[in-house]
């Protein structure tokens, strides 16, 4: 599609728009608890990763969350809605400061993003800032529109507040 | 200052709140215990590899280095400066020649000895140290330091008796059965608080009742059913323990259905493999967790690893570093199947993440009710110690049992 724009300029700034309303859509099904289409955002053979930026600056491969390929994401939906026990809560997921990176020779996408992740629980007066990282991204162009091949997402801060019952 | 707190007179079967929630209490639990006779766990030698390498970390609340010298040897001093109070070390690991504390540059040397102190002698024969002024006796405090299988443990007691002793011999076999002699690699590292009273997470791994209960994941996928071969070991002291499973390819029978809320018929996970057990420990056991007294959970949860560090930061919260691992001959499949199976723990896990809200319930449950009390009654026939039946709290009543004589209370 982007190749009938000439312009490049043109073709950069569709994209990003693209990518920007993806992430709007991604955000949105994680607030909504919508978690199966927040599932059908990945690819196949999708790698999702949650993890510090101490493990990610030390090459240390752990994950708070650890998926290889859209199944094992599937699981982690199919376990939040079905069988996890955790106390009800409001999130808001703010999703900023797209930079598209580059274009792999496959055509897959690769950008990254700042994100926050402000929490409330129903019983309790505030938000609390539950999460702040940044999303490293792959993504591949189909013929249904974007999908995420890769999300890592990576956390600056150091601890985290008890406990993350819904995806980043 | 403790007045008013009397134990209850059903004696183990009850624990009162002030035990979770009295700050008298909590200050005296970092004076007997943490900083008391006992080992504290406070890193894996992996993490300090090299001459230089260090690794902050805590005993109790207090924060402390622990740094490989040149000679191989471990040191574990206080992170904070004898001059000034300055928690000096930043980072959270490096590799260092020595200690610099960044406000007076005072140097210590990785055991902590104090090497030099700018100005000592003033400038131009004014100011500077008094004369009397001795190095050696303002280094860092200095920590006793033992090691077993890699793991570093120190403590503020002087004469501690040897680690195989303090852990007793069930405990120390549990233990060998995870280090069990193969070098280990770190895979990384989670954090979290966790807004309860620490020895809550001691007691959630004494209490084998709740997994059957809170954890859908693992009745329904067979991992831990109630019936399932099992063991709560507690060593004789009671302050110690080990929660064993073995994982079952048994369904779940009818009659234990309907005890189980969360039992589902007929869940079934798109990426099974991820609970495989890939059976790599001399041991009966597929599932161990070892509370060993007083901050260190080790997990043995089939091939996901993990050391947990209990760092108490008052009686209403604390933090809990994770240190997951492998080990070094670990192939790249095996590797990525411990990081697969990872995600049954730790603060997101299906399983951890229902530990860590239930716990910070009880905490919550504990807040606005004058002389509550906690019922622990389960298992009458074993009023303290080792049982294996998983319908059981006697191993929370044998550490208080032992917590009540260490405390006085």
């Amino acid at each position: 599609m982007q190749a009938t724009y000439t312009d490049a300029r043109l073709a950069a700034l569709l994209l990003h728009h693209e990518i920007d309303q993806f992430n709007a859509r991604y955000a949105a099904a994680l607030d909504d608890q919508r978690l199966q289409d927040w599932v059908e955002m990945f690819a196949d053979d999708a790698f999702y990763l949650v993890t510090s930026r101490e493990n990610a600056d030390q090459g240390l491969p752990v994950g708070l969350i650890y998926c290889e390929g859209k199944g094992m994401i599937r699981d982690r939906a199919f376990a939040l809605e079905k069988t996890a026990m955790f106390a009800p809560r409001y999130l808001r997921h703010i999703i900023g400061n797209l930079v598209v990176t580059g274009e792999d020779a496959d055509g897959d996408i690769r950008a990254h993003a700042n994100y926050v992740v402000l929490q409330v629980l129903f019983d309790r007066p505030d938000a609390t800032l539950h999460q702040i990282g940044r999303y490293h991204d792959v993504f591949r162009q189909t013929s249904d529109g974007l999908r995420l091949k890769e999300r890592r997402c990576v956390y600056d801060n150091l601890l985290v507040p008890n406990a993350l019952c819904i995806p980043v | 200052m403790t007045d008013g707190l009397t134990w209850p007179d059903e004696g183990l079967q009850r624990i009162p709140d002030w035990v979770y929630t009295d700050e008298t209490v909590y200050h005296r639990e970092v004076e007997r215990i943490f900083h008391g006779r006992t080992w504290n766990y406070v890193a894996l030698e992996a993490e300090i590899a090299k001459a230089g390498d260090f690794i902050r970390s805590n005993v109790g609340p207090t924060p402390v280095v622990v740094a490989r010298d040149a000679d191989g040897s471990i040191h574990v001093v206080e992170n904070r400066c004898s001059h000034r109070g300055v928690e000096f070390c930043r980072e959270l690991t490096g590799n260092v020649k020595e200690f610099v504390c960044p406000y007076h540059q005072w140097t210590y040397e990785l055991n902590g000895a104090l090497r030099a102190v700018p100005f000592r002698r003033g400038v131009a024969g004014k100011g500077g140290m008094p004369a009397t002024f001795d190095l050696a006796e303002h280094g860092l405090r200095r920590l006793n330091v033992t090691t077993h299988r890699g793991v570093v443990f120190a403590s503020y007691a002087e004469d501690m008796e040897p680690l195989a002793e303090y852990l007793g011999p069930d405990i120390l076999r549990e233990f060998e059965a995870t280090f069990d002699g193969r070098s280990l690699r770190v895979l990384g590292h989670y954090r979290h608080t966790l807004p309860g009273n620490w020895k809550l997470y001691h007691e959630n791994l004494k209490d084998p009742y709740h997994a059957t209960l809170l954890h859908t994941f693992l009745v329904t996928f067979g991992l831990l059913v109630a019936g399932n071969r099992s063991l709560m070991l507690a060593d004789a002291s009671g302050r110690h323990g080990v929660m064993c499973s073995a994982k079952s390819d048994a369904k779940v029978a009818p009659e234990l259905q309907t005890e189980m809320r969360a039992y589902k018929e007929g869940m079934s996970l798109a990426e099974p493999r991820f609970m495989d057990f890939i059976d790599e420990f001399d041991s009966p056991w597929s599932v161990t967790m070892a509370t060993i007294w007083p901050n260190l959970i080790v997990q043995r949860e089939m091939n996901t690893l993990g050391i947990r560090q209990i760092v108490p930061t008052g009686p209403h919260e604390f933090i809990m570093k994770w240190t997951m691992f492998g080990f070094e001959a670990d192939n790249e499949a095996m590797t990525r199947h411990r990081l697969r199976q990872g995600n049954l723990m730790g603060p997101a896990g299906f399983l951890g993440l229902e530990d860590n809200e239930a716990i910070k319930f009880v905490q919550d449950g504990m807040q606005h009710v004058p002389d509550g009390r906690h019922l622990v009654e389960l298992d009458p026939a074993t009023e303290t110690g080792t049982t294996d039946t998983l319908i059981s709290e006697a191993a929370i009543r044998g550490m208080y049992r032992h917590w009540r004589n260490v405390m006085g209370l």
